[in-house]
């Protein structure tokens, strides 16, 4: 039934179709995760290198993610009115803490004999941060990325409650007009397009990760890496959840 | 040189780390900064390239106050090796150790020319320098943390219990390396560590702190475990201090003695002395052990009753090895060898210690004539 419809070549075209909401979908994901990461990442590396706010951002993230996803849309249309703009800056606020928890926790997870040395061998406050923080930091930075990506196509499927385009609108059109096969056919594509990007994230953080530390991170059986590899789970569930009761 | 003036270091929670410090570091010397844990060892060596700054007083380095100095500018020009490596896990083992002169402007190339030269000289193969510090043991770490704080050729290195976190045998090893090294480089090196053993082994000087920052006495090791200045010292210094201390009594009065002596291939047919223990030889004259007395127990042991021997006695060195030599052999005869390990002699536990004795009343006779 689905894969009919997935397809029917009347549902590949149009204003409408497959490839015009997917393109819409990735759209909106693409530009609230990049404007997330400009925000959150100099943030983060800022609160991690100078250890100032750290409490705030903590505790910041985690109060924004307390926040119904839905309720946040909601508002900020009301707020901002109806169109794509109030719809990305929900978005926005919604992919900032993941990257920013991420960033923070991984500069603050660098290890601090090798800070320490790096400021006894003459590094200045910058090249600590370019040169062995960054560096340090980057297996949880992109994992707070690559959550913050999954969350956004999910969130995004949410939005079409309010007026967006995109996938959701095949969820959202489908549980109105009782029409299963394309709502069922909405959720495997935002699925779809879930893991896609995940992927090439994945293969991204592989290859910007340097090899020594992928290797030290294969030493240890439960470092950070696994703490990320979890919460992306849960993200990944709590998103599947969402699509489908919403 | 490195000169303490004063120095107190208070933190903002009141601690007093470090109180009222005087002292200098002479160049080209390895001073050891020893003492329990919390006695402000490592703040007083981190204020030296102002990863601390004191609360008040001066230090200078080679005349110059440090606080003139830029503080990343100083550290370039100051080694600096902490217990726990502190090697960058992202970067190469060579890149590692070629940090410093990148930092001080040197192209990638010749930065890490001089860093493969780094390498062998804290013997490492140069295979090492292209793995990443995960890869590597901890006394290779060590080593390469020792290998980067040299790598700009600084005047002055700072170790902060470089080799703590290493087992026993492996530390040993580090420590003649370090003094096969400075022999060769002649830094001015300050180490910290809160070993005694090892403190007398490295220290050309010795300085022992107590709890609350206080200088107890500065003074050559010898002189620590001969004359400590107070309790603190004595209790500090050990139990076995009489004993450690002999490393520091040159064994020139020793006089091996002839031993009956057999070659190992003559083994088969060799005749055991009636009532002497007879030292096994190689042919080359190196000691292999030792065979019982025929009037002792005869035991066909497998290798024909020959027993393992004990410590082996290089002559000239300090006493501490005579005696162990003497000490740890079946025979209780320490078998004296040259500086290739052939067969000297041997020497009994008496006669070292009549050695030792003659060493006192010459010391004795020396003061009394001074007095
Ligand atoms: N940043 C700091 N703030 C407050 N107190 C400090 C700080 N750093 C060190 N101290 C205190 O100063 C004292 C000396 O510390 P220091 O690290 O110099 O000792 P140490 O001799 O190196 O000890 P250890 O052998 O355990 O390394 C200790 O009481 C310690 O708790
Ligand atoms: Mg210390």
């Amino acid at each position: 039934m689905t894969l009919s419809w997935l397809f029917d070549p009347a549902h590949w075209s149009g204003t409408d179709g497959i490839p015009v909401r997917l393109l819409q979908h990735l759209r909106y994901t693409l530009v609230a995760a990049l404007a997330a990461t400009a925000v959150a990442v100099p943030l983060g590396l800022f609160v991690g290198h100078t250890g100032r706010g750290g409490v705030l951002v903590v505790g910041g993230s985690n109060a924004m993610r307390a926040l119904p996803t839905l309720g946040l849309v909601t508002f900020l249309f009301l707020v901002l009115g109806s169109g794509e703009v109030s719809a990305l800056v929900a978005l926005t606020v919604l992919a900032v803490p993941p990257v920013l928890a991420g960033t923070y926790a991984g500069i603050q997870d660098t290890d601090a004999g090798v800070v320490d040395a790096a400021r006894g061998m003459g590094m200045t406050g910058w090249q600590r941060l370019w040169r062995v923080e960054l560096p340090n930091a980057l297996p949880l930075l992109l994992g707070g990325v690559r959550n913050a990506v999954l969350q956004v196509v999910a969130t995004t499927a949410v939005a079409a409650y309010v007026g967006l385009g995109g996938l959701g609108r095949f969820l959202l059109d489908g549980l109105r007009a009782f029409d299963y096969p394309k709502m069922v056919a909405g959720a495997v594509l935002v699925a779809a397009l879930a893991m896609v990007l995940d992927l090439l994230l994945a293969l991204l953080q592989r290859a910007v990760v340097p090899r020594g530390l992928r290797l030290a991170a294969r030493g240890r059986g439960r470092g950070p890496a696994r703490v990320v590899e979890r919460g992306r789970t849960e993200v990944a569930a709590d998103a599947a959840m969402r699509e489908g009761t919403e | 040189m490195i000169e303490f003036r004063a120095v107190t270091k208070r933190f903002d929670d009141g601690t007093v780390a470090v109180d009222n410090l005087d002292l200098s570091v002479a160049a080209g010397t390895i001073t050891v900064f020893v003492g329990p844990s919390g006695c402000g060892k490592t703040t007083s060596l981190r204020m030296v390239n102002r990863m601390v700054e004191p609360s008040s007083g001066t230090i200078l380095v080679d005349g110059v106050d440090v606080r003139g100095v830029n503080p990343a500018q100083l550290r370039r020009g100051i080694g600096y090796v902490i217990q726990q490596a502190g090697l960058f896990p992202h970067r190469t083992v060579l890149d590692n150790v070629a940090t410093v002169p990148l930092l001080s402007g040197w192209t990638r190339r010749r930065a890490r020319a001089r860093a493969a030269e780094l390498l062998e000289l804290v013997g490492l193969p140069a295979e090492l320098g292209a793995r990443y510090p995960v890869q590597l043991s901890g006394g290779q770490q060590q080593r390469v943390g020792v290998a980067r704080a040299l790598a700009a050729d600084p005047p002055v290195l700072l170790m902060d219990e470089p080799f703590s976190a290493v087992d026993p045998v492996v530390r040993e090893g580090l420590q003649d390396e370090l003094l096969r090294l400075q022999a060769e480089l002649d830094k001015t090196i300050v180490f910290v560590t809160h070993d005694i053993d090892e403190a007398v082994k490295v220290g050309e000087r010795v300085a022992v702190f107590r709890q609350g920052g206080r200088l107890v006495q500065y003074a050559g090791p010898d002189e620590l475990l001969a004359r400590p200045a107070d309790d603190f010292v004595s209790s500090f210094v050990g139990r076995d201090r009489g004993y450690r201390r002999l490393s520091f009594v040159d064994g020139g009065g020793i006089e091996p003695a002839e031993v009956p002596t057999t070659r190992e291939t003559a083994l088969a047919t060799a005749e055991r002395a009636p009532d002497a223990w007879t030292l096994v030889l190689d042919e080359e004259d190196r000691p292999r052990g030792w065979l019982p007395p025929r009037s002792g127990p005869a035991e066909e042991a497998p290798g024909g009753g020959v027993r393992p021997g004990g410590s082996l006695y290089t002559r000239g060195t300090p006493l501490r090895g005579a005696l162990d030599a003497a000490l740890s052999s079946p025979s209780g005869l320490g078998v004296v060898v040259d500086e290739d390990g052939r067969y000297a002699g041997a020497v009994s536990a008496e006669e070292v210690l009549a050695a030792i004795r003659r060493r006192r009343d010459e010391a004795g006779a020396g003061a009394g004539g001074a007095a």
